[in-house]
Formats: structure tokens, C-alpha cells, sequence
């Protein structure tokens, strides 16, 4: 039975230590989609990433991918199912003491018996559909940081998973290699038929490819809805975020005492 | 003032106790994950290249230096007593039994162990670690374990080439520079040296020390915090702990091997 949505997420609740970072957050992502997680550095969105891919476990509610419940699978199970899911790190991650290619087929090789001249070919087509079929004699040091994430991207498709996730695919880089990475994302999960899951604080350009957004802030969704929904929204929340304001409930101050009291001012100098 | 130092010290203690714990369970989690090390021996023999292989310059530099100095030393106090034809006993006792695991450990920890912490605990603060995971491949059978077995079998091997070019520095000075009888150099090192006693005995102790070191390098590079300082930091741990680690243990293991030995 092919469940329709492809990761559900129910009244999740996470915590690092004492400080609570996720207080109950409900989340679905259909298959097919492009679901953006969105919200200020810091909020808990790639702990949520974390949560998905079943790196940490959540204190409360339930995490499911692929009708599976991660909290119940032992570590083979969850290794199992990590073969249907792939993941992009910010910085791409890849394996400094290999080339291009045998990055690519690190997951090949570890995973499947396929004869070397199957693999190649493997290869050569996922790096080919992120355009660097061409660099794959180089090493990661060679790559420039859009490259990187490129080949960063092959390789997480390299399965063929159902989910892919994607940490800050946006995060420094230029306005080129800016577009290509948001129209590959797109496009991948259209051809390939995968479920997209990105966490960003790009409006811009990631409101150019996704279907849906949910907004966290303080360990909670506070908005969500399609990218048109988001653009006319006039929470003020999003409404801040969306047109990148400096006022409004997210202040540029970190909690502190007053200013006046900090600064020692209105007392007599001894 | 006193209460808080009291709680520092039981709060340090406690710490130090449970990075003991995590240690011995990552040792645990290595024996269970070794699988793959020798199922594609491969991946051994690459890190054997990189540890092993890779220390040999400073072990045989090392070693012929140490037996060139031991040569001299061993010739000055044994001709005091007319005895310098027991030069070559001297020398192979002293490489074979404690010089050669013990100094060839120390390199080892400095040279291989800390290469490993860094390129751990780099791997860990680049999320190339987490990244395996993600792609269902145990770090620890993939990463953690060849590295381990590779230091295990590199060390004896490395302790090995340590002593023999120690005795050959030992004959250059003693029988080609000083003038020792060569005969009696060879001969009574051949008839004195023990295989279980002495070599046999050696070759445990780099294991046991082998163990040690990598178990140290590879769990303070996976305990490292993933920034620059916290793998620096790592990397000098290392270094001191294994090699005041190798130096206890050559104590406890010499008191046990060679007690009541005439």
C-alpha cells in the first residue's frame, strides 16, 4: 500500500539538555512534493532534518517515513529504510579522500553487487543530470562550493531514494549557481519522482520552487501554507521574514537587561 | 571556597569516569563492527598503508640510531668488567624486550595516533560521518574499525623492524667502529636471546600496546567537539595519553613477563 504522504510528522517535541528547541510540531510532506522548512537561524530546523533522517530521536510524538515509525525501528531497520531517503549537508559533506566519482558510488559500492562497468555508468548519469559529468576525476578540494553541493546532490540520489533532504541548500552561494540549485531541486523531484524536503531562510528563492511552506519559530509552526498563501500572508511573522525586516516579534537583540542599566549609566562614578 | 573546589574535583572526577565508559563501550562497538574490516580486507590493508607503511622512515631512523647509542654505552660499561663480547646480548635484550615495543609505540602514537584523532575527529566536525550514516553505512565498521585493526597488526611489525635495525646500528658501532669480535657478537646474542622468553614476549607487549594507542586515537577523534580547537585539542590528548598509557602498561606487563627471571 503506497501511502500518500510520505513522512508525517505528529506532535514532535525535542530537546538539547534543558533547552527545549521543538515543542510540538505536525508536519506532512506528500509524495511529489517540495515542502520548505522555514524560520531564523537557530530555530530548530535542521534538528528537525535530524529528527526525519533518524539521526536523534524526539522526546514526545511520533515520526514516520514511508508508513514507518522511527521511533520503533531497531538500528538495521532504520538503516533500511535510510536507503530510501538521501540527504544534502550544508556543505556537502563529501568524502575529502575520494574523487568526485567514487563519491558518487560510495553507496554503489557499499550497498549493491553491481559489477564496476554497471556503476560507472550509474555514476556518470546522476552526475551528468547535475551537470558535472565532466568533473568526476576531481577532488572535493578542487570544487568550487556550488560544485560541492552539486556532487553532494549526486550523490544523494545515487539510490534512487524516495525523500531527499536538503540542509541550507542555498547558504553561500552566488546568484548563478543560486538559480541552477533551485531549478535542479525542482526539476529532480519532477523526473525522478522523488519528495523534497528543504530547510532554508532563502524566501526568495526556494518561494520560486516549493509547494508548500511551514514556518517554525521558537520550536513551533507558526505559519504555514502553498507559496502564494506565504507571499500574501500578513501574519506579521511572515510578514517580517518574507520582506526581510528588522522590526517586527523577530528582534535584532538577543535577550539582555536594559541598555541603561548595562551601560552604568545614571549612576554616580565613584 | 573549600565546598566548591571539593564539588570541581567530584565533578571532574565523575567526567573523567564517564569518558572511561564511553571509551570502553566504543571498544565494545568496535569488536562488534569488525566485520567488515576483514570481510574486505581491503579497507585494513589501505589504513595499514597509511599508519603503518607510512611510519617507517621515523621507526627505522629511530631504531638505528637507539642501537648505535646503545652500542656505545653498552661497550663503555661492559669494558669495564672485561666483558665487552657480551655487547651483542646487551643490545638484543634491551631492543628486543623493552626498547623495541616501547619507543617504536611512542613514534607510533605520535606519528599514526595522531593522524588518525585528526582525521576523525575532521571527518566528524564535516559532517562526513553524519553523511555515511544518512547513507545507512556504519561509521564505525567503515571507518572507525579498519583503522583499528590496521594500527593492531601494523605495531608489532613496526616494533619488529624498530629492534632489527637497532641491532644492526648496535653492530655497526660495536663490531664495525669499535672493534668487538664479531663472533662472539652474533653468537652469544643467538644463544642468550629466548624465543618465548624474549621475542615472543616483545611481540605481546606491542600488541597490547597497538590496542592501546588506536583505541585512544580513533575514540578521541569520534569524541572530539567538531570545531578547530576541539580537534587540535584532541589530537595533543592523544598524543599524551596514549603514550603515558603505553608506558604504565609496559610496567604492569614487564612486572608480570619477567618476574623471577634470573
Amino acid at each position: 500500500m503506497q501511502h500518500d504522504n510520505l513522512v508525517e510528522i505528529e506532535d514532535v517535541a525535542f530537546d538539547y539538555g534543558a533547552r527545549p528547541v521543538l515543542k510540538g510540531i505536525n508536519l506532512t510532506a506528500k509524495r511529489g512534493q517540495v515542502i520548505a522548512i522555514m524560520g531564523s537561524s537557530g530555530c530548530g530546523k535542521t534538528t528537525l532534518l535530524r529528527l526525519i533522517g533518524g539521526q536523534i530521536k524526539p522526546r514526545q510524538g511520533t515520526v514516520r517515513v514511508a508508513g514507518e515509525s522511527l521511533g520503533e525501528l531497531n538500528q538495521a531497520g532504520l538503516y533500511r529504510l535510510r536507503r530510501k531517503m538521501g540527504m544534502l549537508f550544508q556543505f556537502g559533506a563529501l568524502f575529502t579522500d575520494m574523487t568526485v566519482f567514487d563519491n558518487v558510488a560510495f553507496q554503489l559500492r557499499e550497498h549493491s553487487d553491481l559489477p564496476e562497468d554497471a556503476i560507472r555508468d550509474m555514476v556518470l548519469m546522476k552526475l551528468h543530470a547535475v551537470g558535472l559529468r565532466g568533473a568526476a576525476h576531481l577532488m572535493p578540494a578542487e570544487l568550487s562550493g556550488g560544485m560541492a553541493r552539486r556532487v553532494a546532490l549526486a550523490r544523494a540520489i545515487a539510490l534512487d531514494p524516495q525523500l531527499v533532504m536538503y540542509d541550507e541548500p542555498f547558504a553561500g552561494l552566488d546568484p548563478i549557481s543560486l538559480g541552477i540549485t533551485g531549478n535542479l531541486i525542482r526539476r529532480l523531484t519532477d523526473t525522478l519522482g522523488l519528495t523534497s524536503i528543504l530547510v532554508t531562510h532563502d524566501v526568495h528563492e526556494s518561494l520560486k520552487i516549493v509547494d508548500y511552506v511551514y514556518f517554525v519559530s521558537e520550536g513551533v509552526i507558526v505559519a504555514e501554507g502553498t507559496a502564494d498563501d506565504i507571499r500574501a500572508s500578513d501574519l506579521p511573522y511572515v510578514h517580517q521574514f518574507v520582506h526581510g525586516e528588522a522590526e517586527g516579534p523577530v528582534t535584532f537583540h538577543y535577550p539582555a537587561a536594559p541598555y541603561v542599566e548595562d551601560l552604568r549609566l545614571g549612576r554616580q562614578s565613584a | 571556597m573549600l565546598k566548591e573546589s571539593i564539588a570541581r574535583l567530584g565533578n571532574r572526577t565523575l567526567q573523567g569516569v564517564g569518558r572511561i565508559g564511553f571509551a570502553v563501550r566504543f571498544f565494545v562497538a568496535i569488536m562488534l563492527h569488525s566485520g567488515t574490516a576483514f570481510r574486505r580486507f581491503g579497507l585494513t590493508i589501505r589504513e595499514m598503508y597509511f599508519s603503518g607503511v607510512q611510519s617507517l622512515v621515523i621507526i627505522l631512523v629511530s631504531g638505528l640510531f637507539v642501537g648505535m647509542v646503545l652500542g656505545l654505552q653498552g661497550y663503555e660499561t661492559l669494558q669495564t668488567y672485561g666483558s665487552e663480547d657480551a655487547l651483542g646480548i646487551l643490545v638484543a635484550m634491551s631492543l628486543v624486550r623493552e626498547l623495541g615495543p616501547v619507543v617504536a609505540a611512542l613514534l607510533f602514537a605520535s606519528r599514526a595516533g595522531s593522524a588518525i584523532t585528526a582525521e576523525i575527529g575532521l571527518m566528524k566536525a564535516t559532517e562526513q560521518l553524519s553523511a555515511m550514516e544518512m547513507m545507512a553505512v556504519d561509521p564505525i565498521a567503515r571507518v572507525v574499525a579498519p583503522r583499528f585493526w590496521a594500527g593492531v597488526i601494523s605495531m608489532p611489525l613496526l616494533a619488529a623492524l624498530f629492534s632489527a635495525m637497532g641491532i644492526f646500528g648496535g653492530y655497526l658501532v660495536g663490531v664495525q667502529l669499535i672493534g668487538v669480535d664479531e663472533g662472539s657478537f652474533w653468537s652469544q646474542m643467538q644463544s642468550a636471546v629466548d624465543f618465548e622468553q624474549d621475542i615472543l614476549n616483545g611481540v605481546i607487549k606491542s600488541v597490547v600496546f597497538g590496542i592501546a594507542i588506536t583505541t585512544i586515537a580513533l575514540f578521541e577523534g569520534y569524541d572530539a567537539p567538531p570545531t578547530a580547537e576541539g580537534v587540535s585539542g584532541a589530537t595533543t590528548r592523544t598524543v599524551v595519553t596514549s603514550s603515558l598509557t603505553v608506558l604504565a602498561l609496559d610496567f604492569v606487563l614487564t612486572a608480570f613477563m619477567f618476574r623471577g627471571l634470573s
